[in-house]
């Protein structure tokens, strides 16, 4: 009898743990991130280079849609709803781009308008230095395509609007040592140094103070570093930057104010501050010194004294 | 008979003639103004001094100190900065084609509050020796960003839909104003006294929204009597210290 009366509620005991496991394992189901992918529209296209991505299958379940992809390698960060706050975001600086603002920083198109399908095809490839956006190269060219469908699938703005006319971009001029002058003389004037400090390395007056549209801080581009470009490492993504700004950014667009020719001759003088890479550039300006010791006078010196740090 | 009738007739119609000229002659019927004022309850919060040390060109421009214009008040408790708007009972008007200026100037934006109208040309020009960026934000209209070197042209812009747009220079962090796009073409923005007046409407019902950037908006309902009286509109915003 006294076992008995152990027993009881020793099983009583444990069906209670069991009740309240059961209890906890479904607060912690309940409580699970909705990883339903909710985009603005299920019928999008993109269209890469002859290839047509779908972020849906045409009407049939296609695992290789936009749509599959996106939940398996992207909702992590960018969120169910494509609005950047995925479950990762928090731990995340900078943070995760909020797709359903249709504002992007890597395009071909003027400030203000909506990249090409290219344009986000080369971002998810190449992927974006310094921040958690890895290269998405691994998957196939369809894989992305699809995936980029999803992306724009986010947002209203591609139901109301056409993607900008991409910039055109005339042939470079010849490197010379007076090319790359006129450069840095527009870096001055246009006050790039503002920001981006006198020699590039992202220390100016206004840097320290620089956010997002969302509020949070961004660095400049730092020069001397000589990192990878985040839009791309070749002469004309550069070029592309300042043409069309970085939407979303501090960073903007100096089309009105710049001519081709002057654009390619800040191309010239911004490789002179990848102080820590070896180019042509830094070696003509180099040699320009040696010659010239002290004519060069600095950057920034006109009208603001004492900024730049 | 048959000519007596014609006759008659004839006088009728010329008698509807004449009455449907005098009609489109009259004068259109008597057009109100509303009129009001915008006040804060709660102690509002203190306007911080603007540091520009980081551009001393703008910063000896401004003596005394500038200070933020984010809540603004006046008086013993009018509230300024508020863009007072009909935002229903109108019917839709044209497009207006007169350009709305505004002005960078000592580093700071001339004028803080800038109403326009949907689609009506906007010119932003900069006034100061040193480089700005404008730098709309909007979430209707498509954001964009441009470099405004001192001595450019002015940049020559609209926007499409209505929505109050925060614009701010990234350079100088402190430049800080709203573009209001409205489809009305009857507005006012509140100075140091809180008051408004909206004119030249005609008789009928409307609603009238009253915004504040940091307060967002209130409506009230009213109505422009036959005779173009209405009564004045109180708009009260509660505000906290920080």
């Amino acid at each position: 009898m006294p076992l008995m009366k152990l027993t009881i509620p020793a099983v009583f005991v444990v069906r209670s743990t069991l009740v309240v496991l059961l209890a906890v394992g479904a607060a912690t189901c309940s409580a699970q991130i909705d990883h339903n992918i909710t985009p603005f529209t299920k019928d999008m296209t993109s269209h890469i280079n002859g290839l047509t991505g779908h972020a849906y299958g045409d009407g049939q379940f296609r695992p290789d849609a936009g749509a599959q992809l996106y939940r398996r390698y992207c909702v992590g960060c960018h969120g169910a709803k494509g609005n950047g706050e995925g479950e990762n975001a928090q731990w995340i600086n900078p943070k995760p781009r909020d797709l359903t603002l249709g504002t992007f920083e890597c395009r071909s198109t003027p400030t203000g308008t909506l990249p090409t399908d290219q344009d986000l095809f080369n971002s998810i490839t190449r992927g974006f230095v310094t921040t958690n956006m890895p290269s998405w190269k691994p998957l196939t060219n369809q894989e992305r395509a699809n995936l980029i469908a999803m992306v724009k699938a986010f947002s209203p703005r591609w139901g109301k609007e056409k993607p900008g006319t991409p910039i055109t971009i005339p042939p470079p001029p010849p490197l010379t040592i007076e090319h790359i002058l006129a450069g840095r003389e527009t870096f001055d004037k246009l006050q790039c140094w503002k920001c981006h400090g006198p020699e590039g390395r992202g220390d100016g007056a206004a840097a320290a103070t620089l956010t997002t549209d969302k509020g949070d801080s961004i660095r400049p581009y730092d020069f001397s570093t000589g990192s990878r470009f985040k839009c791309g490492q070749t002469d004309r993504d550069l070029y592309q930057v300042f043409m069309t700004g970085l939407d979303g950014t501090p960073m903007p667009s100096f089309a009105d104010v710049v001519k081709p020719d002057q654009a390619w001759e800040l191309v010239y003088f911004l490789r002179t501050l990848q102080v820590s890479q070896k180019s042509p550039e830094l070696g003509l300006i180099k040699q320009y010194q040696a010659a010239h010791p002290g004519q060069l006078k600095p950057v920034g010196q006109d009208q603001a004294p004492g900024t730049g740090q | 008979m048959q000519s007596k009738y014609v006759g008659k007739l004839a006088l009728v119609v010329a008698a509807v003639l004449v009455q449907v000229r005098v009609a489109a002659c009259a004068p259109p019927p008597e057009s109100g103004s509303i009129t009001g004022k915008v006040t804060f309850t709660g102690t509002p919060p203190k306007r911080k001094l603007i540091d520009m040390s980081k551009e001393p060109t703008c910063a000896k421009e401004h003596n005394p100190q500038e200070k933020t214009q984010n809540v603004v008040t006046g008086g013993t408790d009018a509230l300024k900065y508020v863009v007072v708007y009909i935002s229903a009972g109108e019917q839709p008007g044209s497009t207006p084609t007169e350009t709305v200026h505004y002005e960078q100037k000592g580093c700071m934006y001339m004028p803080h509050i800038e109403v326009m109208q949907v689609n009506q040309p906007l010119s932003i020009s900069n006034g100061d020796p040193v480089a700005h960026n404008i730098h709309p934000m909007p979430k209707i209209n498509s954001e964009w960003n441009k470099s405004q070197p001192p001595g450019t042209p002015p940049i020559q812009t609209k926007w499409e839909k209505a929505e109050f747009i925060p614009v701010k220079c990234n350079i100088h962090p402190w430049m800080q104003g709203f573009f209001v796009v409205l489809k009305t073409s009857h507005y006012a923005v509140t100075g140091d006294d809180g008051l408004f007046t909206l004119k030249g409407l005609p008789p009928g019902k409307y609603t009238v929204t009253a915004w504040q950037e940091q307060y967002g908006t209130q409506s009230q309902e009213v109505t422009v009597g036959a005779n173009g009286a209405t009564k004045p509109l109180s708009f009260v915003f509660k505000v906290l210290p920080y």
